[in-house]
């Protein structure tokens, strides 16, 4: 089953001036906003590759001008992590850590606050179905990003061993199969807009496909001739 | 009259159908729901422009939208002015009598829309004029949310304070930007406002009807046009814009032109306008053209044959002047200010500059490298078409439409989305 998201933004009227009021409010807001801060930049109006993988590290460069701090988050990759209130643990250590290392930096104040904000994502069925992994390639031609989103970066949030959904599936079929989910596993969202993953996935799964069909062929002959 | 289903063909041609199929989704879910908006002006105004367009699409998805405006004296609306001054941050003095006409005006609305506003699942006021229609509507049975088009950043606090009293009473509120939201104790749901691609401002135009803005104006066609779109305001920088041409001109030839609306009922506007008019004059290719509020075609014509658009704001709401002038495919040079950070993206979509120095290199660069400048405007459109288009903005509206009936959850299967109901719906709700 294929499905779709939308993603709508909840302003929780939190901001933070300062790197003490920003670990303060970090303790206190909903998981969604941790996730919205660090795992939904892919699906908000933005441009591909930004220097910054979350707003926590890309505030901490713009506004308060640590470029440690900023770094060390930047380095937070949410996938390495259980849930969200890990991640948030990880933020947090990290933020108090450079205050103890630098204690002025807690209370330099930015010309311009964080806005805490959390996600909603609204989720669509397509209506689109596949039945074999090799369908995935010409499905994906046409999927919006939103789908993309969905399947790839959202899903590794929901399964219980951080995969996506199309390895998730690719697992339950034949082993042979099996080196699809590996190629798939290959495509890294850190660094990848989704169109580009959307592409990379395309070009990779077709080249598979049309590998294993060569195979087959050889196979074929070879047992007809036997 | 087109119907639902052709109106959504339409839209599918420039967004893709896969937006549609998200639209249609969403209305499946609220078919028969009636939704009613509230606003206090038909036409002028971004507000009136958004409603034109977003009751047709509601209702071509299964959704009852329907849209009142509320009525009032003219000193009502110079009332509602100071507020919308207030809010944005100018100290204003309003009297007793001030707040006693705005209350009285919001009373009678009140009874006079009663029937409708008692019927109506959803309500949605648009901004501070309608605001306290909710005080005089008792019980009420639809979902009331408050929809806040103005930068509440740094409001005057003593007429936030007065509005605030009414707006903690709605369910959930709709703020542009999270900058422009307030601490409240309900949902404050983030939704960019959005242009329409069919409307006389955005659609597209033969090459004649662009071509005939040369003629109309006394403009040079052989020679590039760097154009701004604005109110004649301070905070839209008029004076920056033509100290920056006059900066760049001595490198590169062009025109500048300074389309503005009428200010006939804006003191202030008029004085700006009669200071631009001063500064220009005797400037060779320095255009400024006072244009009535219909002109919806005339500036859509300007933006067409612009080579680069500027929004040189020092301080703006979202900007929906840079939304259409990224649309039509033009590079924009913006102030690093309110939603113009949010749609100017420094080599993707434009520049944002600061100074009007900074305008006027971006303004030689882009006249430069004609290759970037096609590239930067095209990338605009396209960033435009996937998020500042009214389709992206119906979904939002239904989407939270959907969560507030659910209590905003984190996620929102539509598949389970069955258990949701609203008022009118066969399964009742309980009076709020």
């Amino acid at each position: 089953m294929v499905k779709d998201c939308a993603l709508v933004s909840i302003s929780t009227g939190e901001k933070a001036y300062t790197l003490m009021e920003l670990s303060e409010k970090i303790k206190q807001v909903e998981a969604a906003c941790i996730y919205h801060h660090f795992c939904t930049r892919h699906i908000r109006p933005s441009f591909d590759h930004p220097e910054f993988h979350n707003d926590f590290a890309a505030w901490v460069h713009q506004e308060l001008r640590d470029k440690i701090l900023a770094e060390r988050l930047n380095f937070i990759v949410p996938q390495d992590f259980a849930d969200m209130e890990s991640v948030r643990e990880a933020l947090l250590t990290r933020i108090q850590e450079r205050i103890f290392e630098d204690e002025h930096l807690g209370w330099i104040k930015a010309g311009h606050p964080f806005y805490f904000v959390k996600s909603q994502l609204v989720i669509f069925d397509t209506g689109l179905r596949l039945e074999w992994p090799n369908e995935i390639a010409d499905v994906l031609e046409n999927l919006s990003p939103g789908s993309i989103f969905y399947h790839f970066i959202d899903a590794r949030r929901r399964h219980p061993e951080g995969l996506d959904d199309f390895r998730d599936w690719i697992r339950k079929f034949p082993p042979e199969f099996h080196p699809l989910a590996d190629l798939i596993a290959k495509v890294d969202p850190f660094f990848l807009s989704l169109y580009e993953m959307r592409d990379f996935l395309i070009r990779h799964i077709r080249s598979f496909c049309s590998r294993m069909q060569a195979r087959r062929k050889v196979y074929g002959e070879r047992s007809k001739a036997s | 009259m087109e119907n639902g289903r052709k109106l959504l063909e339409r839209y599918a041609r420039v967004v893709g159908s896969q937006v549609i199929a998200q639209l249609r989704e969403l209305g499946a879910r609220l078919e028969g729901a009636k939704v009613l908006h509230v606003n206090s002006t038909a036409y002028g105004g971004g507000v009136a422009e958004i409603l034109h367009c977003m009751i047709p699409l509601m209702q071509a998805v299964g959704v009852q939208a329907s849209w009142e405006v509320i009525q009032g004296p003219p000193e009502f609306f110079e009332v509602t002015k100071a507020f919308h001054h207030a809010l944005q941050g100018h100290r204003v003095d309003l009297t007793e009598e001030d707040l006693k006409l705005y209350l009285d005006v919001n009373q009678k609305e009140a009874q006079r829309l009663e029937d409708k506003l008692k019927e109506a699942d959803f309500v949605i006021i648009h901004d501070p004029q309608p605001a306290y229609l909710i005080k005089y509507i008792s019980p009420r049975r639809g979902h009331w949310v408050w929809r806040c088009h103005i930068d509440l950043s740094r409001p005057f606090y003593p007429v936030w304070r007065f509005l605030e009293k009414a707006v903690v009473k709605y369910e959930a509120s709709i703020f542009s930007m999270p900058e422009f939201s307030q601490p409240l104790p309900h949902p404050q749901f983030i939704v960019p406002p959005s242009i329409d691609p069919f409307s006389d401002k955005n659609r597209e135009l033969t090459a004649e009807e662009v071509f005939k803005v040369y003629h109309e104006f006394g403009l040079d066609p052989s020679k590039p046009l760097v154009l701004q779109v604005s109110r004649f305001d301070p905070f839209k920088d008029p004076i920056g814009v033509i100290k920056a041409a006059e900066m760049a001109q001595r490198y590169i030839p062009f025109q500048l032109v300074l389309a503005g609306g009428g200010a006939a009922d804006d003191p202030e506007g008029e004085r700006v306008y009669q200071e631009v008019v001063r500064v220009a004059k005797g400037k060779k290719d320095i255009v400024v053209l006072k244009l009535p509020p219909t002109a919806h075609l005339t500036i859509n014509a300007l933006q067409r044959a612009a080579d680069i658009v500027l929004q040189k704001s020092l301080r703006e709401g979202f900007g929906l002047t840079v939304t259409e002038a990224m649309w039509k495919g033009k590079p924009v040079i913006g102030g690093a200010t309110g939603g113009i950070k949010l749609q100017v993206v420094d080599h993707h979509t434009g520049f944002l500059v600061h100074t009007p120095e900074g305008a006027a290199l971006r303004i030689r660069y882009l006249l430069f490298y004609e290759d970037k400048r096609r590239e930067i405007g095209y990338k605009a459109r396209e960033f435009v078409r996937q998020n500042f288009l009214i389709t992206r903005h119906v979904r939002d509206y239904l989407s939270l439409m959907l969560s507030v009936c659910m209590g905003a959850p984190d996620r929102l299967e539509l598949e389970t989305v069955e258990s949701c109901v609203w008022p009118s719906s066969t399964r009742a709700a309980p009076l709020l």
